[in-house]
C-alpha cells in the first residue's frame, strides 16, 4: 500500500483546538442523562451522567472512553434515537428524539459500526439508500438522486467500487461505501461509531482525514466515537472524554490529554508529548511497575 | 449500475402478466376432459360477443362453472401467499421466512376451524378467524425466536417449525374428535386444496382484501430494502420503523388468513416465488411485491394444474405439488446460507 499524503486541507488550521471560526453551535448537548435498566423498575445496568458539550459546523469531535464508559450510547443520544432521560440534546435548537424519522435523516446520518445485509447488494445501490429520507414512499430514485450518489461516492474516493458487491468487499472499502451512503444522506451532522475499527492503520489515517476534509468542504459536523488515542489528538479540534458513564472532560485535544488523567482512565501507562503543531502525542511505555503491586 | 425505475417495473410487470394469461389458457385446456385450443377459443368468443346460446353445455359447465373459478382462486391464493412470504421475509429479516414454515398457515387454520365449529351457519366469519389465527401465531412465533433480545434466524425458523408441528397436532385433534361432516377433510388444512369453490359474493371480498392489504404492504416497498439492513440502519435513513412493521405485519397476517380460509395450508409459495424473483429480477421491493403476486399467480395455478392432470381422473392436493417442489429449495437455501 503506497503512503498517501494528508491533504493540506485537511489538516485543521492554526493552533490545535478552539472554535473554528467562531461558527454557530449546531449539536447543543446540555446536561444530558441516560440509564439502560434490564427490566422494568429495575435498578438501571448502566448509566450516563450528565453531559454537556457543543459542536459546530466544520467541527470534528471526537468522544473518547474505555469500554463500557458510554460513548455509544452519547451518540445515540445525539443521533436522536433515544430520548435523555434529563436534560437535552437539540440539533439546531430542535430536540434530536422528537424529529420525525424522515426529517431526522435528512439533518443527521449516522455510520454504525456493522451492518449485515440479508440480499447481496451492489455498492452503488447501497449509497442509493442514502436518498431514502429524501424520497417518499412509492418513489423512485430520480436523475438527481443517482448524480448525488455517484458524487458521494467520489468524495470518499470508491467511484471504482460502484459495481461490486458489498459482501465482496475489504474492510476499508466496506467503511468507505458506508460513509458515502451517509454522505449521499447530505446532512448536517456526521455521527460515527468506531470507524476505524477492523481498519489497517492506513485506512485509519485515510478515513479520518477524509473526515476532516469533509468536514471543511461540505460544513458538517461530525461527530466520532474512538479508541484511537493518537487519531483522535491529531485530527479532532475537541474531545469529550468519558469514564464510566460520566463526562470526565470536553475541550481541545491540549487541554483533554494529560497524562495522569489518561492514565487513570484508560488504566495504561501512557506518556503525552506535545507534537509540532501544537497536538498532542500519546505514546505507550512498557509497564513501569508491576500491576497492582 | 442498472437503474430501477417506474417504467422498468412496470414493462417487468406485463410481461409477467403474459406469462400469467399464457398459465391460465393451460390451465382452462387441460383437465380430466380436454378442450382443444380452437374449441376453447371459439367458445370463449362465443361466450365473449354475446352468443352464449352457441355455447355447449360442456363447455359451460366444465369452464365456466368448475375451472374458471378454480383458476381465479389458485391465482388469488398464490399473489396473497407470495406477497406474505415477501413481507415475512423483511420484517424478520430472514430470506426463508414463508407463513407456511412459521406455522402461520396452521395457526389460520386452527382460527378458521374453530370458527367453522363455533358458527358454522356463518362463513363470513371465517377469513377473519383465520386472519386472528395467523397475528397470534406469527407474534408467537416472533418472541420465541427472540434470543437475549435479539431476532435469531435459526431460532426463529425452529420456533416456527414447532409451531407449525403443534398446530397441525391441534388440527388433527379437532378434526378427528369435534368435526362435524360438513367441515372439509383434513387433508385440505394441513395441504391445501383449491378444488372447493367459493360463492361468488365471498370471492369479491377477497378480492377487494388482497389488494387493500398487499398495496399497504406496496406503499412501505422501499422502506422494506432498509429494514434489510437491520431496524437501527433504517432508522437512521429515515424509516418509521414502528409504522412499518406494524403494517406489514397486520397485512401479511390478513393475506395468509384470506390465502388459508379458502385454501387450507398452502406451502412454500412464499419461500419459492419471491425467491425465484429475486434471482430473476433483484430484490428491490418495489419491483418484488407486483412481481411475487404475479408468480406467485402463476405458480399456483400452474401447480394446481399438474395437481389436477398428472394422476387425472383423481387429483393430488396442491399443497402437495409446491411442498415437492419447495421442501428441496428451502433445504439447499438453508444450506447456502449455513455454509
Amino acid at each position: 500500500m503506497n503512503v498517501r499524503e494528508i491533504p493540506a486541507a485537511a489538516r485543521p488550521q492554526g493552533v490545535a483546538g478552539g472554535n473554528p471560526r467562531g461558527a454557530a453551535v449546531r449539536v447543543n448537548v446540555e446536561q444530558a442523562s441516560y440509564s439502560y435498566t434490564a427490566r422494568r423498575h429495575a435498578a438501571p445496568v448502566f448509566t450516563l451522567e450528565a453531559t454537556t458539550f457543543q459542536a459546530r459546523d466544520r467541527e470534528l469531535v471526537a468522544i473518547l472512553g474505555p469500554n463500557a464508559s458510554g460513548k455509544s450510547t452519547l451518540l445515540r443520544l445525539v443521533a436522536g434515537s433515544i430520548a435523555p432521560l434529563a436534560g437535552r440534546v437539540e440539533l439546531d435548537g430542535f430536540e434530536t428524539s422528537r424529529l420525525d424519522p424522515r426529517t431526522r435523516a435528512q439533518r443527521i446520518a449516522m455510520v454504525q459500526q456493522e451492518s449485515s445485509l440479508v440480499f447481496p447488494a451492489r455498492a452503488g445501490d447501497y449509497v442509493l439508500q442514502g436518498r431514502h429520507p429524501h424520497g417518499r414512499s412509492l418513489w423512485f430514485e430520480s436523475e438527481e438522486d443517482y448524480i448525488i450518489a455517484g458524487n458521494a461516492l467520489v468524495q470518499v474516493g470508491a467511484e471504482h467500487l460502484q459495481d461490486r458487491w458489498m459482501h465482496q468487499l475489504s474492510g476499508g472499502e466496506k467503511q468507505r461505501v458506508v460513509l458515502a451512503r451517509a454522505l449521499a444522506q447530505q446532512p448536517l451532522v456526521l455521527l460515527l461509531d468506531e470507524p476505524t475499527l477492523h481498519l489497517d492503520i492506513g485506512a485509519q489515517v485515510d478515513l479520518m482525514a477524509r473526515l476532516r476534509q469533509l468536514a471543511e468542504q461540505n460544513r458538517y459536523t461530525v461527530i466520532v466515537v474512538t479508541h484511537e488515542l493518537s487519531l483522535a489528538a491529531e485530527f479532532a479540534d475537541q474531545i469529550v472524554l468519558l469514564h464510566r458513564g460520566k463526562c470526565l472532560r470536553v475541550g481541545p485535544p491540549a487541554a483533554v490529554y494529560q497524562q495522569e488523567l489518561l492514565e487513570q482512565v484508560f488504566e495504561a501507562p501512557l506518556e503525552v508529548e506535545i507534537g509540532p503543531a501544537g497536538r498532542p502525542r500519546v505514546l505507550i511505555q512498557g509497564r513501569r511497575e508491576e500491576p497492582h503491586g | 449500475m442498472r437503474p430501477l425505475t417506474l417504467r422498468r417495473t412496470v414493462w417487468t410487470c406485463v410481461f409477467l402478466a403474459a406469462v400469467l394469461l399464457g398459465v391460465m389458457l393451460l390451465a382452462l385446456r387441460l383437465g380430466a376432459v380436454p378442450f382443444s385450443l380452437g374449441d376453447l377459443g371459439e367458445n370463449l368468443w362465443w361466450l365473449a360477443s354475446g352468443q352464449s346460446e352457441r355455447v355447449s353445455t360442456d363447455f359451460r359447465l366444465i369452464m365456466v362453472e368448475i375451472r374458471f373459478p378454480r383458476i381465479l382462486l389458485g391465482m388469488l391464493v398464490g399473489a396473497a401467499l407470495s406477497v406474505a412470504g415477501a413481507g415475512f421475509q423483511a420484517l424478520l429479516r430472514n430470506p426463508l421466512a414463508d407463513p407456511y414454515v412459521l406455522g402461520v398457515s396452521s395457526g389460520a387454520a386452527v382460527g378458521a376451524i374453530l370458527s367453522m365449529l363455533a358458527a358454522p351457519t356463518f362463513p363470513w366469519i371465517t377469513p377473519l378467524a383465520a386472519f386472528l389465527g395467523a397475528t397470534a401465531t406469527i407474534a408467537g412465533v416472533y418472541f420465541l425466536g427472540r434470543r437475549e433480545g435479539q431476532l435469531d434466524s435459526g431460532t426463529l425458523l425452529l420456533a416456527g417449525i414447532i409451531s407449525a408441528s403443534f398446530l397441525s397436532a391441534i388440527i388433527i385433534f379437532l378434526m378427528t374428535t369435534l368435526a362435524s361432516r360438513d367441515i372439509r377433510g383434513m387433508a385440505f388444512w394441513l395441504m391445501g386444496d383449491l378444488s372447493t369453490a367459493l360463492p361468488p359474493g365471498l370471492l369479491w371480498i377477497f378480492v377487494v382484501f388482497f389488494f387493500a392489504a398487499a398495496g399497504a404492504i406496496y406503499t412501505t416497498a422501499s422502506d422494506l430494502n432498509l429494514l434489510l439492513s437491520g431496524e437501527r440502519e433504517a432508522m437512521h435513513l429515515g424509516v418509521d420503523v414502528t409504522r412499518v412493521k406494524l403494517v406489514v405485519y397486520v397485512s401479511a397476517s390478513v393475506l395468509t388468513g384470506l390465502a388459508v380460509s379458502v385454501s387450507g395450508a398452502i406451502g412454500y409459495v412464499g419461500l419459492l416465488v419471491p425467491h425465484v424473483i429475486r434471482m430473476c429480477f433483484g430484490s428491490d421491493y418495489r419491483l418484488l411485491i407486483p412481481t411475487a403476486a404475479l408468480g406467485g399467480a402463476i405458480a399456483v395455478v400452474f401447480a394446481d394444474t399438474l395437481a389436477r392432470t398428472v394422476v387425472a381422473p383423481t387429483e393430488l392436493p396442491v399443497g402437495a405439488m409446491t411442498a415437492i417442489a419447495g421442501a428441496p429449495v428451502f433445504i439447499y437455501l438453508l444450506r447456502k446460507r449455513l455454509s
